[in-house]
């Protein structure tokens, strides 16, 4: 039984390495998206363009002024003449945020009254919009600090100092590149086996295998392995990039990552079984992958926390294997985390797949007949 | 429409495939020309060429004296082309497919109601104008694509393999609707098939083969240099045996088994050697037999005489009890697909050793039996026993006691010859030496040493095939299941592999065969007919063909058999 399975297997990735097009499917696109991911996914905003009205013209609201132009995550591209020209910059998207300052506003510093500035931002992408106001609020925060320093005012009541555990930065990327690897071996493992038995019902080679004396529990586990070393193959590729290209520190252990890797890659397998099992043809199966993955890398909390969602929707992710193995991922790369605090995890990504094998095998048997 | 050394090449990866080299010919106005050939020989590259969809790699073609390279587009207003899958509309009903192809043609709305008539009356398609495409026959599907590109009367028809595939009724309907197309029109008519026996319906011929131009001229010519050179042989012994002493004569070029007797060629005008044979066989006799095209095909594919045939496809013999054990019995077996009946309460059974056919056109219910009869698909109703089990249900063990070859090419094509032949022989559980042994086998017996590390989907038709059966004889299966084994391979090509599966057969290997090449049932033992999902007669060729016998047809075809058999299954009905 065991040497039928192997062939099958032998069979599988030979049919995977032989075919050029295959082969560049299984290494270029998934390169190019953790390049491009790498750097495009983040959170952190770069060069906001804003607009600056400054009614007070003095040095102390210069000084503001410049402490915004300096910050990395803001460009300086418009100097409205008046209120009114503002709505157009941000209704035309010309600007992200407009900075007004008073014509009080160097007045009242040195006379230590509460100096007004106002901000208005374009509320149409709430999440930019959060993350400029928070580095805007910082920005007057440090300058107020500054000016009070300098200028002998009353030292604020309570000073905040943060300090960020795991990623001191706060870098977004240590953040979501681990989040790619989750993201990628799904995509590969996926694509993988879903097609392989539709591409073989495509060109009659799967009645070829079932009048064979093969289970078809054992073409099962010949058409699955086969997912699992592609997936595990194209994770380390990318945990290697994630490690040596961008840095990302991993801190736990390759054993806890591998454990999950595995656990991931199978239950994946499983869901794409069940695909390939219900598709007659590659283009059932490519629409049926991605149905799965859309709404899987949604509800993983790849870009979202689940913790956000409402109860109904978080109870839906728990059939979601990526929302386990995210967890294991970025706990392995950025905590350290060892095997007993990620054993919630592990389980449930079991649990998947058994059941969608199981159910994957049953699909089988009913479809072939 | 005038060939001058025409040539075409196709790139397929690294590989230059040549299409067509060197085609020179003429065919006349105002007749049919028969293309004819193996698939892979060029047809459709011919066609497309014509129809000047392709350039041409090098010579001329001119078509109604236009020259087709140079103006594509005017040759195309003044021809019509149905290709080999025309594109009918399945969700369409017939009326609103003719409506759809009259607007592409430009056809006036005031011309249309007669058309529609002629066409429709011509086709035999008037009651079933509602009817969607998708749920006409096979027949009547190519029958609608035919009136679909006759919508504005071509000069030039171009019909690619209108017939394959299609029932013998609808297909000697549609025969007649070309003859009437070039009796009373002035229109030309060129015609491919695969089908060696359609060649005495055209004016003209154009025999073509991997790309070469082997002959041209009316049918009558080719059939007149095999004058005297073809024979019948009937002796009181098995066929195969008496095929197989006949090969072995010199001078014989070829032996065809055609049911009851043998088909006996030779390379000159004079009946071969046969006083040895006579003696030793009981009641021999040989008589001239009028000479077939197919004939004359082989004869210049195979000028010499072959060499001796090799040794039989080395299988022991075992010594099992005696032969007449039921090996594949099926009754009443019934498979439905929704409210449409595929297998109507069907019922046979095989002995041990025999060849046995399953004769239909497509859509018959032919495969639908097969592969409830492989397991792979379970009957609504009825019973069956395959080496007395239900493969669907029996233990694995069991599906290693049958040899699958599935009807299109379903190895993998993507992997060497070596590579499909070593797993194939381990997904049978075959290892180490003996898999060696096997591979070794199959490698001598199929002539494959030179092919071992080619890309099994790059092999020419007539390798593939060898590989397949290769494939599913690796691990030496009692039963052996062909579905349409031979479809669209040359005439030396199936003589080979039909002598291989005699070789087997006499090896007491039960053979299970589908196809709808009538020809091809000859070769078996014993056949059923179906059609529309039922058994209309089964038994030896011999007997199903004496249905038809009458004075005005004293040796009447298989394919006379059939339609006379179909015609009296469902009088007033022709399929």
């Amino acid at each position: 039984m065991w040497r039928q399975i192997l062939a099958l297997i032998v069979k599988e990735l030979l049919m995977v390495l032989r075919d050029a097009k295959s082969r560049a499917v299984l290494i270029g696109p998934p390169l190019i998206q953790l390049v491009v991911f790498g750097y495009a996914a983040s959170f952190d905003l770069n060069h906001v363009p804003i607009a600056v009205l400054n009614h007070d013209r003095s040095a102390a609201s210069r000084a503001l002024v410049a402490h915004f132009e300096g910050a990395p995550a803001f460009t300086l591209v418009a100097t409205p003449a008046n209120a009114l020209r503002i709505d157009p910059l941000i209704d035309s998207r010309t600007v992200e945020m407009a900075l007004v300052i008073d014509r009080r506003f160097s007045r009242d510093l040195l006379t230590h009254r509460p100096a007004r500035v106002q901000l208005i931002v374009d509320g149409r992408n709430s999440n930019t919009a959060l993350l400029a106001l928070g580095y805007a609020n910082s920005i007057i925060s440090d300058f107020s600090l500054s000016w009070a320093a300098a200028h002998g005012g009353g030292a604020p009541p309570a000073v905040l100092v943060t300090r960020a555990l795991y990623n001191p930065t706060l870098d977004s990327h240590w953040f979501f590149i681990p989040g790619i690897v989750a993201l990628l071996t799904q995509v590969v493992t996926l694509l993988v086996v879903a097609l392989s038995v539709a591409r073989e019902r495509e060109m009659g080679t799967f009645d070829q295998l079932l009048v064979t004396p093969m289970r078809p529990f054992e073409i099962l586990l010949g058409k699955g392995l086969p997912g699992v070393l592609v997936g595990c193959f194209e994770a380390t590729v990318i945990i290697a990039a994630a490690v040596w290209w961008f840095g990302v520190p991993l801190r736990g252990s390759l054993l806890t990552l591998y454990a999950g890797l595995v656990l991931f890659t199978v239950a994946v397998t499983g869901i794409g079984l069940m695909i390939s099992a219900l598709s007659l043809t590659q283009q059932q199966a490519l629409l049926g992958a991605f149905l799965f993955m859309v709404p899987s890398i949604i509800l993983s909390g790849f870009a979202t926390p689940i913790a956000n969602m409402p109860d109904w929707v978080q109870t839906l992710t728990l059939v979601n294997p990526m929302r386990f193995f995210l967890v294991i991922v970025r706990g392995v790369f950025l905590e350290g985390a060892d095997f007993s605090s990620l054993a919630s995890q592990y389980w449930p990504m079991a649990l998947i797949g058994l059941v969608s094998l199981a159910a994957a095998a049953v699909l089988f048997r009913h479809r072939t007949g | 429409m005038r060939l001058e050394g025409v040539r075409r090449e196709f790139r397929s990866g690294k590989r230059v495939v040549v299409a067509l080299d060197g085609v020179t010919a003429e065919a006349p106005r105002g007749a049919v020309t028969g293309l004819i050939g193996p698939d892979g020989a060029g047809k459709t590259t011919l066609m497309r060429l014509v129809a000047g969809l392709l350039r041409p790699g090098g010579g001329g073609i001119e078509v109604l004296g236009l020259d087709v390279a140079r103006d594509p587009l005017a040759v195309q207003q003044r021809l019509g082309y149905m290709p080999q899958r025309f594109g009918l509309y399945e969700d369409l009903s017939v009326r609103e497919n003719l409506d759809l192809y009259a607007d592409l043609q430009g056809l006036p709305p005031d011309e249309r109601p007669a058309r529609y008539a002629t066409l429709l009356h011509m086709t035999g398609l008037a009651p079933f104008t509602a009817r969607r495409a998708g749920r006409l026959s096979g027949g009547m599907k190519q029958k609608l694509g035919l009136a679909c590109t006759l919508l504005r009367p071509p000069e030039l028809l171009l019909l690619d393999e209108p017939t394959v595939g299609v029932d013998p009724v609808s297909r000697r309907e549609l025969w007649q609707i070309i003859d009437d197309l070039t009796r009373n029109g002035r229109m030309t008519v060129l015609f491919s098939t695969a089908y060696l026996d359609e060649a005495g319906r055209c004016d003209s011929v154009w025999l073509i083969h991997e790309g070469r131009l082997l002959g041209a001229g009316p049918p009558a010519g080719f059939t007149a240099e095999m004058q005297g050179r073809s024979f019948f042989a009937r002796a009181a012994c098995n066929r195969r045996r008496l095929q197989a002493e006949l090969a072995g004569l010199a001078g014989v070029i070829d032996t065809v088994i055609e049911g009851g007797r043998v088909r006996v060629v030779t390379a000159t005008p004079a009946p071969p050697e046969t006083a040895a044979l006579a003696a030793s066989l009981p009641r021999f006799s040989l008589a001239p037999a009028p000479p077939r095209f197919e004939d004359a095909f082989v004869a210049r594919l195979r000028p010499e005489a072959p060499p001796a045939a090799t040794a039989p496809v080395a299988r022991a013999a075992a010594a099992e009890p005696a032969a007449a054990a039921e090996v594949i019995s099926v009754s009443h077996l019934t498979r439905r697909f929704g409210t449409f009946t595929a297998v109507d309460d069907v019922s046979f059974a095989v002995a041990r050793g025999e060849i046995f056919g399953l004769l239909g056109a497509n859509g018959a219910g032919k495969s639908t039996t097969f592969r409830m009869l492989c397991g792979l698909l379970p009957p609504s109703s009825g019973r069956l026993r395959v080496a007395g089990f239900d493969l669907r249900h029996a233990a694995a063990p069991a599906r290693a006691r049958i040899g699958y070859m599935a009807q299109k090419f379903s190895l993998y094509g993507d992997l060497s010859v070596r590579q499909n032949l070593r797993f194939f022989s381990a997904a049978y559980g075959l290892a180490n030496a003996r898999q060696r042994e096997r591979i070794d086998w199959a490698t001598a017996e199929f002539g494959l040493q030179f092919a071992l590390d080619a890309t099994a989907g790059q092999l020419p038709l007539g390798f593939k095939q060898r590989l397949a059966l290769a494939c599913a004889l690796m691990h030496e299966p009692d039963i052996l299941f062909l579905d349409e084994p031979t479809s669209g391979v040359d005439p030396l090509a199936r003589r080979d592999f039909w002598r291989r599966i005699n070789d087997l057969a006499e090896a007491k290997v039960t053979v299970l065969v589908t196809t709808h090449f009538m020809e091809e049932a000859e070769y078996c033992d014993r056949l059923v007919i179906m059609a529309q999902g039922r058994v209309l007669s089964s038994g030896t060729p011999e007997a199903i063909k004496a249905v038809a016998k009458s004075p005005a047809l004293p040796d009447p075809t298989m394919e006379d058999a059939f339609i006379a058999t179909v015609l009296a299954a469902a009088p007033g009905e022709a399929a």
